[in-house]
């Protein structure tokens, strides 16, 4: 409430200089969340907290909120797009590669983009998109074909479209680029095909790749002793969640998912770099900095491939993460040490920190032919969905899900383009009811604040803002609104399927926004 | 007329535009049949693709049916299981091949390496050696057990409709259900984009009347909850106004001991529900 007329003023003053340029230059990325009702990137802006200034829509009035209007993309599986918002309109994706722009205050569409697919794609899990990054009038978009398009803000028409890699190995794009300064960046999907991954860079103008780091050294180069043998030409580490970017360092921070195969160990003995790690990249060259590894030789899918939070706290410039094994990382940015790793989530598969108080695997943690019960089980104590920090509550809210899963070994010959698992696993048989929950963590000591329990597990993600306010969705289809101190729920909404996506919040004229994807439809709440 | 005519015709065309493409265009005859060496392979498969539902060694999980069973409930030919790998069944929580949004879709040839698994898992058909007239008469009779299950459209509607058990569970299941029913919930409701089934739960409520209701979980969100209840009315309530609301996993069914069912009693009730398909007199 304090800032609203700070924020209004602001607001207004921001319209009129949008309405000269209608642009986004790289300085007003580098300043996004100065402009708080445009959201210029995929969570928000370059820290990666998802955290919005507007405060029109606060815990006093969030009660009233009614939807404003819904637009339909009519196509099914999950709808796991963040809209962009800029200067009135609002750009997104859709499954099956859509991408369309809409009028962000009446939802009316101005063009729509859907890419023509091959048949022989290979999506890990679902036709999804999480989103457009945006430079000039161009938008930019991976494919589940593995190319990357430029798109015309204006009109949709495609202005590039460079092909990444060979698709039919198992690559696919389907995260939300990350625009630094005259690159558009990229990691690429296909953990479950044994690819070898890579964060790359494209020339916004013409479509040409300037650099790519894989994720997986070659042999010669340091860290190629990590793998066994031959392991590493398909050893996985995909990096397929949109990174974040410190300008004063000029620091790109990357995370990465599994080793290949995801959940069988034998054969590629060793810690299987960078698989499961924090990456520090010089965003002009590419160049490794530095890499902190979550989890070394990784055998249950735990994928690091959550959103590196930057938040500057006691003097420290910090990276906080809530990894999918159930530790939740505090992280010196500046070098890649380890503060401090606490669990948040029930977690068996270590049972011991080495003297960095890294968490390392236990032995008896293995997959087995009849299957071994561990936690969390394969879909993570948490997933891709985006967490959110509140500088206000200086709390950290991420979704959480508690549900163990018995690895069972499943040997598979490598096949280029086949899936490639090594086991499986399976909810244990004695039917142990699993939930989910927001939780309200606290990065100073690691532990739970709050926490808000789900019916089951929920795979969206959490936005705050400066009204003191979490938004995240459930399962069950419930858009909800939390106080973000208390975790009370103050308002809900029923969208009819279940979020698989994480809201962002935007104002037009002065009336904030707040945008959610739920099924087949992305629906916009406001104030009466 | 016309105007009626070209409703009826564009119709058909949505509808036509609405059917699933047809996926299963393989060959009839499984081409690995009986190799062992190929149900392995299966078998891996079957863990990574199937096991998830169907459980360790297609015996059956929470929500899929035991595999191991013979006659299947939606054919038992290989073209048929093939097709059903491939398309799923509409209505159910069996997805269509490569659409469970979880993991890869299976090429054609590692759907027949699974069939080659599941055939050399399956028993024969089970022989029954009860009196499933008998059985028929105890479940609507003395046993009770239509007091809360429908079997072909007759019985109560507090418990799982037992049509098609016979054939989804396994003997050991179906005997655990009856001796033992609280140590595993029948599975109810599944939504489209939830992971998870609604489990047949006992949900007890106090109203803010002070009103005491007793039934079985149907549905349930953070904010309301959907049960029946014991005189079998259909609630849909918002929890916070109630007065007090608690789910259970102790199901409302009564535990069937030796004392209340002897073995020969539940020989017969099983014989009748696994006979149904093959003996049409046992479900008259």
């Amino acid at each position: 409430m304090r800032s609203t007329s700070w924020i209004v003023g602001l607001i207004i003053l921001t319209l009129v200089s949008a309405a000269a340029s209608a642009q986004v230059t790289s300085d007003r990325l580098l300043s996004a969340s100065k402009e708080p009702q445009n959201w210029l990137t995929y969570s928000g802006d370059y820290t990666g907290q998802r955290f919005s200034a507007l405060d029109q829509i606060n815990a006093g009035n969030a009660a009233t909120l009614v939807p404003k209007w819904a637009y339909q993309t009519m196509a099914g599986g999950k709808f796991e797009t963040t809209p962009l918002v800029v200067d009135g309109i609002l750009y997104a994706t859709g499954q099956d590669d859509r991408a369309f722009a809409l009028d962000a205050r009446t939802g009316r569409p101005i063009w729509q983009y859907q890419r023509n697919l091959p048949d022989d794609i290979r999506p890990c899990c679902g036709r999804v998109n999480r989103g457009l990054a945006m430079l000039g009038d161009r938008l930019f978009m991976g494919t589940l074909d593995a190319h990357v398009v430029a798109l015309d803000a204006k009109t949709g028409n495609v202005l590039w479209d460079t092909s990444a890699v060979d698709y039919t190995k198992g690559y696919s794009f389907t995260l939300a680029p990350l625009v630094i300064k005259n690159l558009v960046l990229l990691g690429v999907s296909g953990g479950e095909y044994g690819i070898r991954g890579f964060i790359e860079a494209y020339d916004p103008t013409t479509g040409e790749r300037k650099w790519r780091f894989y994720t997986v050294p070659a042999a010669g180069e340091p860290g190629n002793d990590s793998w066994e043998g031959d392991s590493w030409r398909i050893g996985g580490s995909p990096a397929w969640i949109t990174g974040t970017y410190d300008p004063e360092t000029n620091t790109t921070y990357w995370t990465t998912g599994n080793p290949s195969p995801s959940n069988r160990g034998i054969g590629r003995a060793g810690d299987n770099l960078y698989s499961n790690s924090l990456l520090a990249l010089d965003p002009d060259t590419g160049k490794l900095k530095w890499y902190f590894q979550f989890t070394r030789h990784d055998e249950h899918d735990y994928d690091a491939t959550q959103i590196p939070v930057m938040v500057n706290e006691g003097g420290r410039k910090l990276i906080l993460q809530a990894n999918r094994n159930g530790y939740f990382y505090v992280i010196d940015r500046t070098d890649g040490k380890l503060l401090h790793a606490d669990s948040y989530a029930k977690v068996s598969w270590s049972k011991e920190k080495d003297s960095k108080g890294l968490p390392i695997p236990a032995k008896d943690a293995s997959p087995t032919p009849d299957g071994n019960r561990v936690c969390p089980g394969a879909a993570g104590a948490t997933n891709w969905m985006s967490p959110t920090y509140d500088p206000q509550t200086k709390l950290f809210y991420v979704t959480a899900r508690e549900q163990c899963d018995l690895f069972s070994t499943a040997p598979q010959p490598y096949d280029a383009g086949h899936a490639y698992y090594g086991s499986a696993y399976f909810p244990n048989e004695d039917a142990e009811p699993f939930y989910g929950a927001l939780r309200a963590l606290d990065p100073e000591t690691g532990k739970v604040k709050w926490e808000w329990k789900h019916p089951s597990p929920t795979w969206s993600g959490v936005l705050s803002t400066a009204g003191g306010l979490v938004f995240s969705g459930d399962a069950e289809g419930n858009f909800i609104a939390l106080d973000a101190a208390s975790g009370r729920a103050l308002w809900h909404f029923q969208c009819g399927a279940s979020v698989y996506s994480a809201p962002m919040t935007y104002a037009i004229n002065g009336k904030q926004y707040v945008a959610v994807a739920a099924g087949s439809t992305l629906f916009t709440f406001g104030l009466p | 007329m016309r105007f009626l005519f070209l409703a009826v015709f564009s119709l058909a065309g949505f509808l036509a535009f609405l059917l699933p493409p047809q996926c299963a265009r393989a060959q009839a005859k499984n081409p690995y049949a009986g190799d062992a060496n190929i149900a392995k392979l299966g078998e891996y498969e079957f863990r990574a693709n199937c096991a998830f539902c169907h459980g360790l060694g297609a015996r059956g999980g929470g929500r899929g049916p035991d595999l191991t069973r013979t006659p299947k409930k939606h054919g038992d030919s290989d073209q048929e299981i093939f097709t059903v790998i491939s398309n799923g069944v509409p209505g159910t929580a069996m997805p269509p091949n490569g659409a469970t949004q979880q993991g890869v879709g299976m090429t054609e040839a590692e759907i027949w390496q699974i069939i080659t698994y599941i055939r050399s898992v399956e028993h024969k058909p089970v022989d029954m050696t009860g009196d499933s007239l008998r059985g028929r008469q105890l479940f609507f009779g003395n046993a009770a057990c239509s007091t809360c299950h429908m079997f072909k459209g007759q019985g109560g509607r507090l418990g799982p409709d037992l049509t098609a058990t016979g054939t989804a569970r396994s003997l050991d299941y179906l005997t655990e259900s009856i001796r033992n029913p609280s140590r595993r919930l029948a599975q109810g409701l599944g939504e489209a984009m939830k992971e998870f089934t609604e489990e047949y739960e006992t949900v007890n409520i106090v109203t803010a009347d002070g009103t005491k209701l007793q039934g079985t979980l149907l549905n349930e969100d953070s904010f309301t909850i959907q049960f029946v209840d014991t005189r079998e009315q259909v609630h849909s309530l918002e929890k916070a106004s109630l007065k007090s609301w608690e789910k259970s996993r102790v199901s409302l069914m009564p535990v069937y001991d030796q004392k209340t069912l002897p073995d020969r009693d539940l020989e017969d009730i099983l014989t009748f529900l696994v006979n149904r398909l093959r003996a049409p007199g046992g479900a008259r």
